[in-house]
């Protein structure tokens, strides 16, 4: 029987740089998409507002893993083979898009209606309000829950591995049948995680309070 | 020439009417007070004015531009056409200085050293000149009124509207800013105004118009019109109206 040494921990930290860098592909490109969704959702045409609301909406409603059940086993029965790391990507990139969508709309609504009936009266385009007037304010009360919805989704990359995708919590699983030295091995799996979000949940408390503090600059 | 000329103007908020056919014209460089109760229907005519809002029929033009609601066109207008408002509505993560030169340069292609003079020229119209790089939040109501008025003034307006900014101030604040608007009248500028600084209609305002039930009840020039007024709903209202009816 093997036994918990150093090959087994490196094997356990190069996973937790997989978690990371599944969490910052899903966080970048869910962003953009969430973005996205969250001005198409305040749009003034009905069909972009419907179409947005409709996807947010569903990817609500549907548990992250059945998406990720859906874009690995579900195309792959269709003939469409996704490597794990591509569906896990795409499926965790469409969940944050859903929710961030839904955090920056409710940041974007939350600037004052006068500020855009200033700039509309300063004779603004409505992008050219978007962009320096309403995002700017809205980027601000928008920090704390984006970090803070960040470090949840560190968490939650770990149901990728059901599709046989080894991040940090498969990692530990794995030395786990190897070993069973679960105690340290567990201990240290939930320290690494703790190492990734306490830095992040100390920023998001920080920016909450600097907002406060200074409510525009 | 006339600068604004409204005509007929209706105006519904759902089933309530807000404005029962108002018509009013104002010539170039001239300076009218509106003044009524609130609901009366004047802050409303005067945002219908610059397309805030919008009117089910009737007509309005100002600075040569007729008010309807295509984007584009609006634009146009709100270039020619000034707003300040009650509550400032300075941009608050901006500073002084670039709350008044956005605009300017990005619609209508002023150069950045351009639209700084001209930020400064208007600073100290306003006399705030030592504010330039302050952000809104560390000015007083006054001087942010002040910076408002000259962040609108920076588009080169023809006609300037006003509601009600003096209403949100401590009083000992409102003299600062009614001081600048008395500078800008004199200097020639068109300009409407809703007010309840009956005192500043009365001395500055070349016509006075009175605002009852969505209606213009009455008008005529200011002095005339504080003094002899026609009927008993102004004449209740002028004197009621100086001590802070709204």
């Amino acid at each position: 029987m093997q036994t918990f040494g150093w090959p087994e921990v490196l094997f356990i930290l190069r996973s937790a740089g997989w978690t990371i860098a599944l969490t910052a592909i899903a966080f970048v490109i869910g962003g953009i998409f969430g973005g996205i969704f969250a001005i198409m959702r305040l749009s003034r045409v009905k069909f972009l507002r419907r179409f947005a609301a409709g996807y947010i909406l569903v990817i609500q409603s549907i548990p992250v893993l059945m998406v990720l059940f859906m874009s690995y086993y579900g195309l792959s029965a269709m003939g469409i083979e996704l490597p794990p790391f591509l569906a896990a990507s795409a499926s965790l990139a469409i969940y944050v898009s859903a929710y961030l969508a839904e955090i920056w709309r409710g940041c974007i609504e939350s600037v004052p209606r006068q500020q855009w009936e200033a700039s509309a009266s300063l004779a603004m385009t409505p992008g050219q309000q978007y962009r320096y007037i309403i995002l700017p304010q809205a980027l601000r009360i928008s920090l704390p829950p984006t970090v803070g919805f960040l470090v949840q989704l560190v968490k939650n990359t770990s149901i990728v591995q059901v599709v046989g995708f080894v991040d940090l919590m498969r990692a530990g699983m794995l030395v786990n049948n190897a070993t069973y030295q679960a105690f340290q091995i567990f201990t240290l799996v939930a320290a690494i995680y703790f190492a990734i979000c306490f830095p992040l949940s100390r920023l998001s408390r920080h920016l909450e309070k600097v907002m406060n503090a200074s409510r525009s600059h | 020439m006339p600068a604004v000329v409204i005509d007929d103007v209706h105006k519904k908020f759902g089933n309530l009417e807000v404005l029962k056919g108002v018509s009013l014209s104002v010539d170039t460089g001239q300076v009218v007070a509106i003044i009524g109760r609130s609901g009366s229907g004047k802050s409303t005519l005067l945002r219908c004015i610059n397309g805030l809002e919008v009117f089910q029929s009737g007509q309005i033009e100002v600075a040569g531009h007729k008010v309807d609601q295509d984007p584009k066109r609006l634009r146009e207008l709100r270039k020619d056409v000034g707003i300040v408002f009650q509550s400032y509505n300075l941009f608050p993560h901006l500073t002084v200085g670039q709350n008044i030169m956005l605009s300017p340069r990005i619609t209508q292609g002023v150069s950045d050293s351009e639209a700084n003079t001209l930020a400064r020229d208007v600073l100290s119209q306003v006399g705030l000149s030592e504010k330039f790089d302050s952000y809104p939040d560390n000015l007083s109501g006054g001087q942010q009124q002040r910076v408002a008025i000259a962040r609108s003034l920076a588009m080169r307006p023809k006609v300037m509207l006003f509601d009600e900014v003096t209403s949100a101030l401590d009083p000992e604040l409102t003299g600062e800013v009614l001081l600048v608007m008395e500078k800008l009248a004199k200097g020639g500028m068109t300009m409407l105004l809703v007010t309840h600084e009956m005192n500043f209609a009365r001395t500055v305002a070349d016509t006075t118009v009175f605002m009852h039930q969505g209606k213009i009840w009455e008008s005529g020039p200011s002095k005339q019109l504080f003094s002899a007024p026609e009927t008993t709903e102004l004449r209740n209202f002028v004197t009621a109206g100086v001590s802070g009816v709204h």
